[in-house]
């Protein structure tokens, strides 16, 4: 049984509060043809699953369930194949519980 | 936006960062604290436990102030297979004292509380202010901070970078290399509310007595990785963290390991009937002693996870982040005492007195585990564990299979595993990094 299938971290992350900085993402990824394996690493990785392949078979971010752990950050900005920042200050995850 | 100048800017307000602001306006010193989330603690993401001892030496009151969970009484060690766990318990009454050693505490709402303590002493909070760049003057020495508020450049004579694991002012301006894949992992963090009533009753409490359950094994799917979970006053926090470079080689979900390990028959009914109110997630430095970075220079220090200070093998990290804050505050301030510049030769303090503490002595101590850990997760995480599970089965269960025959299987299955050679050699190499 496979299951990552039965997880939905959709669902995970709509218990968290978010302050979306619309039209100002905090990671973007470096436009590309075919995916490094790095960028298709962050697939599975990413534990808010923003990273997304999409029809053309690139690999797109949404970042506003992002939760800021950084794990991208450290498998893909040393190849170039992301930019990191922080949030502008005050926007992205608020943890109540943290 | 701010005209005047600062003794110290301290980036960050969680552990390492309040204990370092708290610490120098003890002393005088005009500290500005630059916080990028609404509140402090907003951003910041622990198991979590509270060491007592670093707590009070920083704030000796905290017992009658701050938001405490529960106090341990108890700590469980689980090795898990798919189905079981043989487990290693230590409760002890004793741990029922007047001034108790360790506490279960959620951050968001802790270190509100602590911050509290350190504007109280006089520090200036600046939050929902990113800072985006050190700024440098004269040689290279860091002089101030740039901001993402308008006109957002601020001076002072030293900065403190108690930005975190994923700090990214001290790696981009040079003074530290990135986190790499294999020296951090990756923690992801449920927090299941249930009745205070239901908790007690589950985890055998009284009171405010508390449980910790540190779990490794095959929940990790062979990666370097443990479970935790720690019983607070009416939730319970319960994750997994793996190295960052067995996620990217196994192509294992994170939320897939997370409900693997609650639905485990031992963890199940622990969490039985709950409700999820955050799903949080947090690097962790692993790296140990090896993968400390220099720690101070023209203008600056660096404290806390950001320093990659933190014991994997104790799990210990926030009273690393607490005491390194408090030394490098304690160091700055004998440097301004003398009325000297803070020149990475005046700084260099801060590195002597730290590796005087148990901070660096600890970490120094396991320098070597690290590394075996995760060249041998295989092994450790789930061959043994497997092996151990199935012998204790064998021990226990009554079939009328002579004893002898199940020992001799049971010694068989450990050998076919391992081989002899490479009982001896895990064995040697386990001891010889714990020393």
């Amino acid at each position: 049984m496979n299951v990552e299938s039965l997880v939905r971290v959709e669902d995970k992350l709509y218990y968290n509060r978010y302050l979306v900085d619309i039209g100002h993402p905090h990671v973007k990824v470096r436009a590309h043809t075919t995916p490094s394996p790095q960028l298709l690493a962050l697939l599975k990785a990413c534990p808010a699953r923003c990273y997304e392949l999409n029809d053309d078979g690139q690999v797109e971010i949404t970042v506003d369930g992002c939760i800021e752990c950084g794990t991208c950050r450290v498998i893909a900005e040393p190849t170039g194949d992301i930019e990191w920042s922080h949030p502008r200050g005050g926007y992205g995850v608020q943890f109540k519980f943290g | 936006m701010i005209e005047e100048r600062f003794d110290a800017i301290v980036v960050g307000a969680g552990m390492a960062g309040n204990a370092a602001a708290l610490t120098m306006a003890r002393r005088g010193m005009k500290v500005l604290q630059l916080e990028r989330g609404e509140y402090p603690g907003s951003k910041n993401v622990q198991g979590a436990i509270l060491y007592a001892d670093m707590m009070e030496k920083l704030v000796p009151e905290f017992r009658e102030e701050a938001p405490l969970e529960r106090h341990l009484i108890e700590q469980r060690f689980w090795m898990m297979d798919d189905r079981s766990h043989v487990g290693m318990h230590y409760r002890s009454d004793d741990f029922n004292e007047e001034r108790p050693n360790r506490y279960t505490i959620i951050r968001a709402q802790f270190d509100k509380w602590f911050s509290s303590k350190v504007r109280e002493a006089g520090v200036t909070l600046l939050c929902e202010t990113t800072v985006t760049e050190l700024v440098r003057g004269e040689r290279e020495r860091i002089v101030g901070v740039r901001t993402d508020r308008r006109d957002g450049e601020i001076h002072a004579d030293v900065v403190v970078l108690a930005e975190g694991v994923n700090g990214l002012l001290g790696t981009r301006a040079g003074l530290r290399a990135r986190p790499r894949p294999d020296n951090v992992a990756l923690a992801v963090k449920e927090m299941h509310f249930l009745p205070r009533e239901t908790i007690e009753a589950r985890f055998n409490l009284r009171g405010d007595e508390g449980v910790v359950i540190e779990a490794a094994g095959t929940i990790s799917r062979g990666m370097t990785g443990m479970g935790f979970i720690y019983a607070n006053k009416e939730c319970i926090s319960l994750g997994i963290g793996c190295l960052v470079a067995d996620f990217q080689r196994t192509s294992q979900t994170p939320y897939g390991l997370l409900d693997q390990f609650k639905r485990h028959p031992s963890v199940a009914p622990l969490i039985a009937g709950s409700e999820v109110k955050e799903y949080s997630a947090h690097l962790i430095p692993e790296g140990g002693y090896k993968s400390i970075p220099q720690l101070y220079g023209e203008g600056w220090v660096v404290v806390g996870d950001a320093a990659q200070l933190n014991n994997a093998v104790h799990r210990e990290g926030s009273n690393l982040a607490m005491t390194s804050g408090r030394i490098a505050a304690e160091a700055i301030g004998l440097v301004k005492s003398r009325g000297e510049p803070m020149s990475a030769a005046n700084l260099s303090i801060y590195k002597k007195m730290l590796d005087d503490s148990f901070v660096i002595k600890d970490l120094k101590k396991y320098k070597d585990l690290p590394p075996l850990m995760h060249t041998q997760s295989q092994n450790f995480f789930l061959t043994y564990p497997q092996l151990i599970s199935k012998a204790m089965q064998n021990f226990v269960r009554v079939d009328g299979t002579p004893k002898a025959e199940k020992e001799k299987a049971t010694l068989k299955s450990f050998v076919r595993a391992r081989s002899w050679t490479g009982l001896f050699g895990d064995a040697c190499r386990f001891a010889r990094a714990w020393r």
